[in-house]
């Protein structure tokens, strides 16, 4: 229902044909060593990705070359149909960027700053998009509506992160990056901010691009993930399709005239429906474990960061971290 | 000009609504009003809030107060003492040169702000928003320079009570001090938005201290140019602290404590041009400098500052 919706507005602008994200053989290199490698991907309007990988993964670089505050040293890089490395201040105005606050405009109040920045929003209001966020709104928005007259630096660590939120959707942003959106936050900010995006990409059809490198938080926000090991994207798809992509990781356990087994296998129903038929009534406590995205994650990870080729060598210690951390 | 342009703009979009009413546009601007001037009017309001926060914070007006307050009180017991056999009075002769020389400071004043607000995230936030940095900066000038004047007031108010022997009052002083002050922001706030981007962090900005407080050493405040050695009088000479301080010392004092300086002259045309031509210098290169220092901001650079500021710290 999202994309239809997109569909019908991108027609109309005739934008790109919906692609909004548009990044071919990008590549990043510091003196001798390649940060990024090849990093190929796209990203439709109204979609959230997500990029999630391990620290040093080069997942802020990604994101810092796309909001054109760093430059790449290769490949086609386009975001909303430019390049962010010559983008202009008209392509700046479509695009949010959620910043990590530390102690900036710390003698601001919280209403006064949001409408300081939405101000510079004003030219760059079209007929579709009014331009800016009107403030009241916005502040409800994030739910700082009681915060309004709060001076920044009092905020706690949740009601700030939300305030870099609000600031970032000011000028109500086609695309908004979002890195490592959730770092430091409790579990009930983590919580707030999680049904925020939420919303944002629901009602605003905003398209999201985050950073994390918490599974449960891009399985919980994004349409797509991308997992992103050694400066290489080596998986791309939903949450289901990355869970299922790692033959053999559903897990079978069962019992059988007092004695326990364990099998892995991609067919779980159909080794099932043979156990039964084999084995009838012996058969006790069976349990069923779905392929999860974890494993996929400890899987990929692990191939690349031991940079072998055996898929069956690294599945095996994937596996090993998954049920460990299941228990 | 604008206004006709933003007229022209205006009947453009009608006629074409007209022609196609229900077309909807997601990047025509419908307000055509020029980002440049909002930047810079967003940057005016940016100045006067930090302005006005400085002068209703307690920290703040502390740092305000207590420079002025301070040499108010050096003055006052400088103020019977004779300098030399001219005849003129210390204090006197004091008073303007600290007014230059206060004047002098919204240098290290930009600079410190300028590597605090790098490290802080603050200059990052003005990356991400369009038309931002040109506000941030033009937010910064507003608010150094007024604070600056501000702060000359709190030191010229009191001092003219407590201080005999000014030649303040006339239109003329006044005038000088105008012009003086204008060209003496010119020259000194963009070198010190330079220095700014050019030191890496906040506690670097400690090394500036120093150069600056050889120059004032030099530069006739306290004590007038021409007891020093002739090479330090040439090496004052060159920086804008002597010109300002001179300028002031122009401004204010009788027209017989003109024997005290080089050549027994105010010198207007030199200060003038020597404070004309680090306006220029300063004007053409911080631009430059300044938009090589914004590219180089990033997250992960202000990150790192973070981590880096907070180890400090613990």
């Amino acid at each position: 229902m999202n994309s239809e919706g997109m569909e019908a507005m991108t027609t109309n602008t005739g934008d790109h044909g919906g692609v909004a994200l548009d990044v071919e053989g990008l590549r990043m290199r510091y003196g001798t060593t390649d940060v990024l490698r090849e990093v190929t991907f796209r990203a439709r309007h109204g979609e959230v990705v997500a990029l999630l990988g391990p620290n040093g993964a080069g997942k802020t670089t990604t994101i810092e070359i796309l909001e054109g505050f760093r430059m790449r040293s290769a490949g086609r890089v386009s975001v909303l149909g430019t390049d962010p490395a010559h983008a202009d201040e008209a392509w700046r105005a479509r695009v949010g960027v959620v910043l990590q606050s530390w102690r900036d405009h710390g003698k601001w109040r919280v209403r006064e700053l949001l409408a300081h920045f939405g101000s510079y929003y004003v030219p760059y209001a079209t007929e579709a998009v009014r331009r800016p966020w009107d403030t009241d709104e916005l502040l409800a928005a994030v739910g700082l509506s009681d915060h309004a007259g709060d001076k920044v630096r009092t905020l706690s660590g949740g009601q700030r992160r939300r305030l870099d939120v609000a600031i970032g959707l000011v000028g109500r942003p086609e695309l908004l990056f979002l890195d490592e959106p959730t770092a430091g936050l409790d579990p009930r900010a983590r919580h707030e901010f999680h049904g925020l995006v939420r919303r944002l990409a629901a009602e605003h059809r905003t398209t999201i691009l985050l950073t994390t490198h918490d599974l449960a938080e891009a399985d919980k926000l994004a349409d797509r993930i991308m997992i992103l090991s050694g400066g290489r994207i080596v998986a791309d798809g939903t949450a289901d399709e990355l869970a299922r992509r790692t033959a053999g990781a559903d897990e079978v356990r069962w019992t059988c005239d007092g004695r326990r087994f364990r099998h892995t296998t991609a067919e779980s129903t159909a080794f099932v429906r043979e156990l039964f038929r084999e084995h009838g009534e012996a058969i006790g406590e069976l349990e069923v474990r779905r392929a999860s995205l974890e494993d996929t994650y400890m899987t990929l990870v692990h191939e690349h960061e031991s940079g072998s080729g055996g898929a069956g060598e690294a599945f095996g210690a994937g596996e090993g971290q998954a049920a460990v951390s299941s228990r | 000009m604008n206004a006709t342009k933003a007229k022209n703009a205006k009947n453009a979009k009608n006629a074409k609504n007209a022609t196609n009413p229900r077309k909807m546009s997601l990047t025509k601007p419908m307000n055509p009003m020029n980002p440049t001037n909002t930047a810079l009017r967003a940057g005016w309001s940016r100045g006067v809030i930090e302005l006005r926060q400085s002068f209703t914070n307690g920290a703040d007006l502390v740092s305000h107060l207590l420079w002025p307050v301070m040499m108010l009180i050096a003055l006052y017991f400088m103020r019977d003492r004779e300098f030399g056999s001219s005849g003129l009075l210390l204090g006197t002769l004091a008073l303007p040169s600290i007014l230059g020389m206060n004047a002098a400071m919204g240098m290290v004043t930009m600079s410190q702000l300028l590597t605090a607000e790098r490290e802080d995230g603050t200059l990052l936030r003005a990356k991400a928003t369009p038309g931002g940095m040109r506000s941030y900066v033009t937010g910064k000038v507003i608010t150094v320079a007024g604070g600056l004047v501000a702060d000359l007031a709190i030191l010229l108010i009191p001092g003219m009570l407590l201080i005999d022997g000014l030649a303040a009052g006339s239109a003329g002083s006044w005038l000088t001090l105008a012009w003086v002050l204008v060209l003496g922001l010119l020259a000194t706030l963009p070198i010190g938005a330079i220095l700014g981007s050019l030191f890496p962090s906040a506690r670097s900005q400690g090394l500036i201290q120093l150069p600056v407080l050889a120059m004032i050493a030099i530069s006739g405040i306290f004590y007038p140019v021409t007891s020093l050695p002739d090479w330090l009088q040439t090496i004052a000479q060159a920086t804008p602290i002597y010109w300002l301080g001179l300028g002031m010392r122009s401004a204010f004092l009788p027209e017989d404590a003109v024997t005290v300086e080089i050549g027994d002259s105010w010198r207007h045309l030199e200060t003038a041009a020597v404070l004309g031509v680090w306006a220029a210098v300063g004007l053409a290169l911080a631009p430059v400098v300044l938009r090589r220092m914004a590219r180089r901001e990033s997250g992960a650079g202000v990150a790192e500052r973070r981590e880096a500021a907070l180890q400090r710290v613990g």
